[in-house]
């Protein structure tokens, strides 16, 4: 188990893990916060030596698996893909992000605090790269839990009935790709009382019947849907977005959905490839319902919060309507999409939150003329509006382009109507730029001042991505290939 | 047979030693040692097959794996019982060795429940399991409301005996062999005699009673609540499972070929009693009365083995009754030292209270059913056993959607012991009722219970891999 068999993968969950559980016992706050703002760079220099040797087979850890549960056929495998490269370095990249600009905010109980913070990052990371079903379920929920305990409790006023609202409906979601996953492992193997496996590879390899596919395929679906979430399963994200710690709302929306929409590509396009032609219609008409809803909803928004958690909830609707049109260039859309959406979204929380901090208050309405106070924040904040309407030269415009396209493909009065989402999301960010940056100061604005050099620096590392992954964003390309080639040759 | 025999004896040398012991504590530690003595000599027995007696128990007893995998659950949870609430139970009266000495007795029925081969020892291990239980219901004599338990529990349980020994009458008619043996209850596959399917009823409505399975769960709230609250924690998880283990050997070994006839029956048996546990439990502010339908409703999914009947259903009812006990007792413990039991009385404890918040956490994390815990492996082994035996899928459906309730009135505790504050009465009080101390010993104890149950749900082959089929 040890030596030459701990890769990369497995660095990648093991530390964070084992970083989270020395954090609880930091008693003083700065050393806690020093400590995981230390461990999560790490996690990120590991992220980024995956990316550099991702041609080395050995540190890769597509060799070794360690069997776990032998009498029932669960190992623990972790291995990394290219999707899976990007997603844990989105992870890594991001907890680093959120560290830094949240370097300033106090928590009582901080080492508690870092602890779950690390702990969710470990459960995330596992999700991205576990190969075995029963594993990823493990994971699945293990980044649950953490994420509960933050938001009930250092979130917000109502934070106890919104996190609980949540906490039940992604658990009653993840029960019901539980049983998916037993169904799915007791037809794996040649016959009904064969030795049965979880791994990914017996998953994809099994034979299953249209009726079969229909009905297993919903039980997968629904636990991802919440996750995303897709339209009609939206409603706990914007209570839990607004009420969670602004760090926690960043972990939430930057890296968490996109274990639904990993889930997707990973779990259910490649298992149950009937179901998934049979059901397009429905789900892309879900998800573009819930893109123009929850856009219209963002317009009418005066709490920044609840316009940037529907906002999430419209760019998640375009990546599954991009996954089911099942064309390659969707896909490999919707990977760049994932990656680009949750730098860009992580971005407009540290603005919000950098707002509210100094003015106390998030209300567009009380709002206006920062941009005289402060400049630098106001010319960060605008690119990170642009890419979140995905103009060219910013990273998501690379995404969005090719989701459309294959949309375009796909159906062309789908795209028309999604189309109309990409207006809406000008008219909500743009009316929101105008009234909080520009106009006049108020008895409320005029406190403010120019942010500090941490909170700069985070921000135009952000700004830095944006442009570079807009710019150049071959090295995405050639990430996501290699992972989205085998599931669009399915549906060929 | 070690187990069987040394109990008993234990259970006398307990009762005498009533005459003898100075000191109120004494009891307690004579009991512990007793009990580490018998698992130690069980557990020889499990690995190498020994026994200390070599009696000619005609093929009545039998000790395969399962069974004294069962028996060494069973007392370690009593071990784990002794060693949280040992100093509890001085409490409850002046008769402290008797207490000590009907848990033994409690136990002999229990093993003897576990290791049955015939109906008569059936009859026997769960009478012997019932009566100490119907004394240590009542055990708090000033209390009405523990007579009145006692009274109602020991009503309804002669009523269940009585339509047992039915049961086992119209069986033993209705077999061609004339026989008590399980195994010998000769059916094939075809269809069941009548008096046969009349005794098989009637046993599944015994049976159903004694682990408090919907409609013949009426009892158990109040007599729970009633007992003082360290034999409730006893009732709610020892003798539970043990009720449990009775009713799979049977239907395993006299109606497994005729699963199909009465399969039907059982699943809407786990039905209700899911139904009913939870959604009950949901409304309850007693934490005590809450514990008492969230056992219903363990029960209702442990009754999945009952309904699945297949090797993974039989490993996992082990698993399942390892983890629900364990995670029940330390409940319980925690319990019976709060000052206010209803969920109010747990608001701010993780702040008075860390390491107890934290403990009760896991434990409730491994009654929902939370990866990590054991509760998770044994949940997943029981939906396994489920959809393996392949019929009635609907009943797995329910069972998911009943453990997302389960979730909801669990959590409810935890967010009031870490999110909300303690109300003003509370706080000039404090969370720990008068008189109980929360020792350093208490709290390793928890911990170590806790480890025990996140160990289980990493490895849970820890248990599994003792049973051999």
């Amino acid at each position: 188990m040890f030596g030459n068999y701990i890769t990369i993968p497995h660095l990648l969950v093991l530390f964070p893990l084992l970083a989270g559980i020395i954090t609880f016992f930091i008693k003083k706050e700065s050393t806690a916060k020093a400590w995981s703002l230390l461990s999560v760079v790490i996690t990120l220099l590991i992220s980024i030596a995956s990316i550099y040797f991702r041609n080395n087979k050995e540190l890769s850890g597509l060799t070794y698996n360690y069997m776990w549960l032998k009498s029932i056929g669960s190992s623990i495998s972790l291995a990394l893909d290219g999707m899976g490269r990007l997603l844990t370095f989105l992870t890594a990249f991001s907890f680093v992000i959120i560290l830094i600009a949240n370097y300033k905010s106090t928590y009582k109980n901080a080492n508690v605090f870092y602890g779950l913070f690390l702990l969710a990052q470990a459960g995330l990371m596992g999700v991205f790269l576990s190969t075995d079903a029963l594993l990823f379920y493990f994971f699945w929920e293990l980044a649950l839990i953490p994420v509960y305990f933050l938001c009930s409790y250092w979130g917000g006023e109502k934070r106890i009935a919104a996190t609980f609202k949540f906490f039940i409906y992604t658990f009653a979601g993840s029960l019901f790709l539980l049983v998916g996953i037993i169904y799915v492992y007791l037809l794996t193997g040649a016959t009904r009382y064969s030795d049965h496996n979880f791994s990914l590879t017996a998953f994809r390899a099994v034979v299953l019947y249209a009726n079969q596919q229909n009905f297993l395929f919903w039980l997968f679906f629904i636990a991802f849907a919440i996750k995303m979430p897709i339209f009609p399963f939206h409603t706990w994200q914007p209570d839990t977005y607004e009420q969670a710690p602004t760090s926690v709302t960043m972990i939430l929306s930057g890296v968490m959905v996109k274990m639904g929409v990993f889930g997707l590509i990973r779990w259910v396009l490649p298992i149950f490839p009937m179901a998934v032609l049979k059901f397009d219609n429905v789900v892309i008409g879900l998800s573009v319902i819930g893109m123009i809803y929850a856009s219209l909803i963002a317009i009418k928004q005066d709490d920044l919060k609840r316009l940037a958690a529907y906002s999430s909830i419209a760019h998640i609707g375009l990546m599954c309507a991009g996954i089911f049109s099942m064309q390659t260039v969707a896909l490999e859309g919707v990977v760049i999409q994932m990656f680009a959406h949750g730098i860009n979204i992580i971005g407009l929380w540290i603005v919000i939150e950098l707002i509210e901090r100094q003015l106390g208050t998030r209300k567009i309405s009380q709002l206006g003329g920062l941009a005289h106070k402060a400049p630098v924040l106001t010319i960060l904040l605008v690119i990170i509006a642009f890419a979140n309407i995905a103009l060219p030269l910013t990273n998501a415009f690379v995404g969005e382009f090719m989701m459309f396209s294959g949309l375009f493909k796909f159906n062309i009065w789908y795209a028309a109507v999604a189309g109309l989402s990409i207006i809406l999301a000008a008219v909500y960010t743009l009316n929101m730029v105008q009234k909080v940056f520009y106009g006049e100061t108020n008895s409320i604005t005029k406190s403010m001042k120019e942010i500090s050099w941490n909170e700069k620096l985070v921000l135009m590392v952000i700004v830095v991505m944006i442009f570079l992954t807009g710019v150049f964003p071959q090295p995405l390309f050639e990430l996501t290939k290699i992972s989205v080639a085998p599931i669009s040759t399915i549906f060929k | 047979m070690n187990a069987i025999l040394l109990t008993a004896i234990w259970g006398i040398i307990m009762m005498f030693g009533g005459v003898f012991f100075k000191s109120k504590q004494t009891p307690k530690y004579w009991a512990i040692a007793g009990l580490v003595l018998i698992i130690i000599s069980n557990y020889v027995e499990l690995t190498t097959g020994a026994s200390f007696f070599d009696i000619d128990t005609k093929f009545m007893l039998s000790f395969n794996s399962f069974n004294l995998t069962f028996i060494t659950i069973a007392l370690v949870s009593t071990l784990l019982y002794f060693l949280l609430s040992g100093s509890d139970i001085e409490k409850v009266g002046d008769n402290v060795s008797e207490y000590f000495a009907l848990i033994f007795f409690v136990l002999c029925g229990v093993c003897l429940s576990a290791t049955y081969n015939t109906l008569l020892i059936l009859f026997l291990g769960i009478e012997i399991m019932s009566i100490p239980l119907y004394i240590l219901t009542g055990s708090d004599k000033r209390n009405l409301k523990s007579n009145e338990a006692a009274l109602k529990y020991f009503l309804m349980g002669a009523f269940s005996t009585g339509i047992m020994l039915m049961g086992i009458a119209f069986i033993y008619g209705g077999n061609s062999e004339g026989s008590f043996f399980i195994s010998n209850i000769n059916i094939g596959e075809g269809k069941m005699p009548v008096l046969i399917a009349i005794g098989m009823v009637f046993m599944l409505i015994a049976l159903s009673f004694k682990v408090s399975a919907a409609p013949f769960h009426f009892w158990t709230p109040d007599v729970y609540e009633g007992a003082p609250t360290v034999f409730t924690s006893f009732m709610a998880t020892v003798v539970k499972i043990a009720g449990f283990i009775a009713f799979i050997r049977l239907f395993e070994n006299s109606f497994g070929k005729v699963q199909a006839q009465w399969q039907l029956l059982v699943s809407v048996i786990t039905a209700a009693t899911l139904f009913i546990g939870n959604l009950t439990a949901v409304f309850q502010q007693s934490v005590k009365r809450m514990l008492a339908y969230s056992s219903i409703a363990q029960a209702g999914f442990m009754l999945l083995a009952v309904f699945a009947l297949n090797t993974t259903a039989m490993q996992g009812l082990i698993l399942y009754s390892a983890a629900y006990s364990f995670a029940t007792i330390g409940l319980f413990a925690i319990l019976i030292r709060m000052y206010d039991y209803t969920i109010d009385g747990f608001n701010g404890l993780a702040k008075s209270q860390p390491v107890l918040a934290v403990t009760a956490t896991i434990f409730l994390l491994s009654l929902t059913g939370i990866p990590l815990t054991a509760g998770f492996q044994s949940k997943f082994l029981m939906l396994v056993a489920a959809i393996r035996d392949g019929h009635h899928h609907w009943l797995v459906f329910w069972a998911i959607i009943c453990a997302a309730v389960s979730a909801y009135y669990y959590f409810k505790i935890i967010q009031a012991m870490f999110f909300k504050e303690a109300a003003q009465d509370i706080l000039e009080h404090g969370s720990i009722a008068v008189g109980a101390n929360i020792t350093t010993g208490f709290k390793a104890l928890l911990i170590l219970t806790a480890i025990l149950i996140i160990l289980l749900g990493i490895f849970p082959s820890l248990i599994t891999d003792s049973i051999h089929f």
